[in-house]
């Protein structure tokens, strides 16, 4: 067992150089309104001329009570919330919800709802993919991947919009299967959408895989090992491209994952640029399960058995899922009646942004930017 | 083991949520089965009764520790049995239970792939070992606890509020604060408006 050490001994902020220049150490606040932190995110950085000798997060100013407001309603009532926790990510946070509560009321989704989850949970991770690569890319000054991927991501939140009604926060799934069969037409969108993207995605590489700037700006930049990793708890592509290859998907399968062939990427360095290869490569992987669920979807029902009022037993249960960030789990208390005693969300930004100082010491400020987008947080879920 | 710990939470009082009183026993959901493992064997000779409960409820391990081997017992599932991965640190509050906090670490191993609930239960005021030292994770985790429950961690580095501002008044997770409620003096004083609740 290697000891979380490399963290623990960063502890004590570091000294400035003294050169013949003395520079003096320099405290600046980066955010809470910048359009680089991707929210509402505030880091105060120590400064010694350009480099960074220590950080501290200042979140929750999107703290809304989330999981104050769960105790409050009902298992139903609270569904439509979690959306708004990972707002780019709202069909993942759908699906961990309901399927934590389906556990602890002990039923199951039917097989065709199980597929239609997937298909919408897995072009929900494209979605959010291409977002953090847009935006990631923006930060670090180029800006025509932000505009291609928007472009192709917009077909994904169409069929999104046919299939629900909703764009973002589309409360598609609901607790023992799915409210709405797929529309007419449903799979012959997602199959033209999955003939037509993996050339947009090759174009996105080919801008940035080999450009210069690129993989001057994001190689060795915010390298973590696969300990550090581990005993920061962070999870996801971060985690995989330190060389883990862990993936709830394959390692505790929820859903119907267990019936796709896929691959999980995995890095080597654990720096900004392998990063940025396991996200694109999971973006293949993505279309390859989509492939898959679509071809072999199961006719039948899409919803369970589950009552009108939902008393699940008293008891408690933790489920957690892949999102594309990391590990998302919820911890539901149920004391038998219609309101859960408590819900922990476990939010993988939140664990995953506790690694930024530890990423960015002795780094430059402008490492900063691309760290903070290579992390692909998402204050709504940060502060919840 | 005493019978009465058996900890399914059963939350009584009820006051804070209008909530008919504990609806009597659904008809037969999943009970907790006894955990059998060698981990569970070791822990139980090494420490005895200080072991409440050692069970599986729907297909998910727990452990029920008594407060004072809790932090040994977290520090030997890191050091020994590769539980190298703290994943959530929360706690639940029983307001009318003697001990009203409970304290519950997720634990993932990457080698054996298996995940471990530890619950242990300590009362208002009592402060608690520090996990930091185990899992730098903990820092982040604990310092929500303490924002949302009011619960101190003995030796962690740096414990204050990470969600609400610094100088919030009450915590808002326990079951005795409302859900409209909020701290009026600090929303006057700091952004300078009679609140709207």
């Amino acid at each position: 067992m290697t000891e979380p050490t490399t963290y623990l001994s960063h502890l004590e902020l570091g000294e400035p150089d003294k050169t013949y220049l003395d520079t003096n150490e320099l405290i600046i606040n980066m955010g809470p309104q910048h359009p680089a932190t991707h929210g509402v995110l505030r880091v105060i950085l120590k400064l010694d001329g350009e480099k960074v000798l220590g950080t501290e997060c200042v979140i929750g100013y999107l703290h809304r009570g989330v999981e104050k407001i769960a105790e409050h309603r009902t298992y139903t009532m609270f569904n439509p919330y979690v959306d708004r926790m990972d707002y780019v990510a709202a069909v993942s946070n759908g699906l961990g919800y309901c399927e934590a509560v389906e556990k602890l009321l002990n039923v199951e989704a039917p097989p065709r709802a199980q597929y239609i989850r997937v298909i919408l949970t897995e072009l929900n991770r494209l979605a959010s993919h291409q977002l953090w690569l847009g935006t990631h890319a923006l930060d670090i000054g180029a800006m025509t991947p932000l505009f291609y991927t928007f472009r192709d991501r917009e077909e994904i939140l169409k069929i999104f919009e046919k299939y629900c009604g909703a764009r973002l926060t589309t409360h598609a799934f609901r607790i023992g299967g799915c409210l709405y069969e797929t529309y007419d037409g449903f799979e012959g969108d997602v199959k033209k959408f999955l003939d037509f993207v993996p050339s947009k995605i090759d174009e996105y590489e080919e801008l940035l895989t080999t450009n210069r700037i690129w993989v001057e700006r994001t190689k060795n930049v915010g390298k973590i090992s696969a300990e550090d990793c581990k005993a920061l708890g962070v999870t996801g592509p971060v985690l995989r491209a330190s060389g883990v290859k862990w993936d709830i998907r394959k390692a505790m399968p929820y859903a119907a994952y267990s019936e796709f062939d896929f691959e999980i990427p995995i890095g080597i360095n654990g720096d900004t640029y392998d990063r940025y290869l396991v996200r694109m490569e999971e973006m293949r992987q993505s279309l390859r399960i989509i492939r898959q669920a679509v071809e072999r979807i199961p006719e039948g029902p899409i919803m369970a058995k589950v009552p009108k009022v939902m008393k699940p037993p008293v008891g408690e249960v933790y489920h957690s899922i892949e999102a594309p960030k990391g590990e998302l789990g919820y911890f539901i208390v149920s004391d038998g009646s219609t309101q859960p005693y408590r819900v922990r969300v476990r939010p993988p930004s939140f664990v995953n942004l506790q690694a930024l100082d530890l990423m960015v010491r002795g780094a430059l400020v402008a490492d900063v930017i691309a760290v903070i987008g290579t992390l692909d947080i998402v204050l709504g879920e940060v502060d919840r | 083991m005493p019978e009465e710990t058996k900890s399914p939470p059963s939350p009584g009082g009820g006051e804070p949520k209008a909530v008919k009183p504990a609806a009597p026993a659904k008809p037969t959901g999943p009970v907790p089965v006894a955990w059998e493992s060698p981990l569970v064997t070791k822990l139980k000779r090494q420490y005895g009764s200080g072991i409440h409960e050692a069970n599986i409820y729907l297909g998910q391990n727990y452990l029920v520790l008594d407060t004072s081997i809790t932090h040994e017992v977290l520090q030997i599932l890191r050091d020994e049995e590769q539980f190298d991965y703290c994943v959530d640190i929360t706690a639940l509050h029983y307001p009318t239970h003697e001990k009203q906090f409970e304290l519950i670490w997720i634990l993932y191993s990457f080698p054996r792939n298996q995940r471990v609930r530890i619950k242990t239960r300590i009362a208002e005021g009592e402060a608690f070992p520090s996990s930091v030292a185990i899992w730098p994770t903990a820092n982040w985790l604990e310092r929500e606890v303490f924002d949302m429950f009011g619960i101190r961690f003995e030796g962690h580095p740096d414990l204050k509020r990470i969600l609400l501002p610094d100088g919030w008044e009450g915590h808002p997770l326990r079951k005795d604060y409302g859900i409209i409620q909020q701290d009026q003096k600090w929303v006057q004083i700091n952004l300078g408006i009679e609140s709207g609740q």
